[in-house]
């Protein structure tokens, strides 16, 4: 139990230290790095609640799709990212005030509020033990039986996602030579032959 | 102590403030607020994994899931868009951005 406890602390600080440094170092090649220490600590907080699962989805997800294409950008773009930082202690103390009154907010909400017993009742989908069906298992024989609809929108949004990406980012450049195979297979050798008779010590 | 559901949503308000402190700190500087927007998202989800994992209910964790499709896709359009925006613009400072006001 101890071990358990050390641990959430663990990552629970290692996790809001990381998100600190996204939002505040200067170079945003540093802050996807942070974001994704940030997202491995998070995936442990989840294997710590029992979803093995979506932990790794986190870590395949996040850390190897989301953050390699924030790196991927921010590394593309040829940004002075001094000059963007300007104004940023400007916005420092207002910013700063309305996060503290926020998160007081949370944390008075947290502080003070109780489950009441019958809640443990209402659950749609009760989980098992882990020793008769394992985490994947389960969320599985949800995701497909009775969120399949929701499973397949969530394919569509990807699907759009993708093309959406593509359709934005691609454009037709001039001056590229592109092999046209229809091109190659139509020339016929009068187009692109010519006979001629070259007389002996005279060259053409 | 015993690690309760409270830990974890303190956890999760936690990073909620600080995505939100992120964007107000980073106003010019559109990466770092899709960041921002991403670490709002991861606090969403570890606020559903938390109530899915104490109150035994699996449902939390699906719609986990499809928090996390949504922000893969949101991360994708975004930086496409951001990619565009500086291949014809030559910058991404966020106050630039207001051809389409009216």
């Amino acid at each position: 139990m101890i071990i358990s406890t050390l641990a959430f602390y663990l990552f629970a600080t290692l996790t809001v230290a990381s998100a600190f440094m996204v939002i505040s170092s200067k170079n945003p090649v540093h802050s996807v790095l942070f974001l994704i220490l940030a997202f491995f600590n998070s995936a442990a907080l989840f294997v710590l609640l029992g979803a093995e699962f979506l932990a790794m989805i986190l870590i395949v997800v996040y850390v190897g799709a989301v953050a390699v294409l924030f790196l991927f950008v921010v590394m593309m773009l040829d940004i002075n990212f001094s000059e963007l930082r300007q104004g940023f202690l400007q916005y420092l103390p207002i910013g700063a005030l309305i996060g503290i009154i926020l998160m007081i907010e949370l944390l008075l909400v947290v502080g003070g509020w109780q489950l009441s017993p019958e809640a443990l009742q209402l659950s749609s989908a009760p989980t098992v033990a882990m020793t008769e069906m394992n985490n994947t298992e389960q969320l599985g024989s949800l995701i497909y039986t009775q969120y399949v609809y929701l499973f397949q929108i969530a394919g569509m949004i990807l699907l759009v996602a993708m093309i959406g990406a593509i359709v934005l980012t691609h454009r037709q450049r001039s001056g590229v030579k592109k092999q046209v195979i229809a091109e190659q297979v139509y020339r016929r050798p009068e187009d692109s032959m010519v006979v001629r008779k070259v007389e002996p010590g005279q060259g053409v | 102590m015993e690690i309760g559901l409270a830990h974890y949503l303190s956890v999760s308000a936690i990073l909620l403030t600080l995505g939100i402190f992120g964007i107000f700190l980073n106003r010019k500087n559109v990466i770092v607020i899709l960041m921002s927007v991403e670490l709002m998202l991861l606090a969403v989800n570890i606020n559903l994994v938390a109530f899915s994992s104490f109150l035994h209910d699996m449902v939390g964790q699906v719609f986990a899931l499809f928090v996390l499709t949504v922000a893969a896709g949101e991360a994708a359009i975004g930086l496409a868009i951001l990619v565009v925006y500086f291949r014809n613009r030559g910058t991404i400072a966020v106050e630039d951005i207001h051809h389409m006001k009216g």
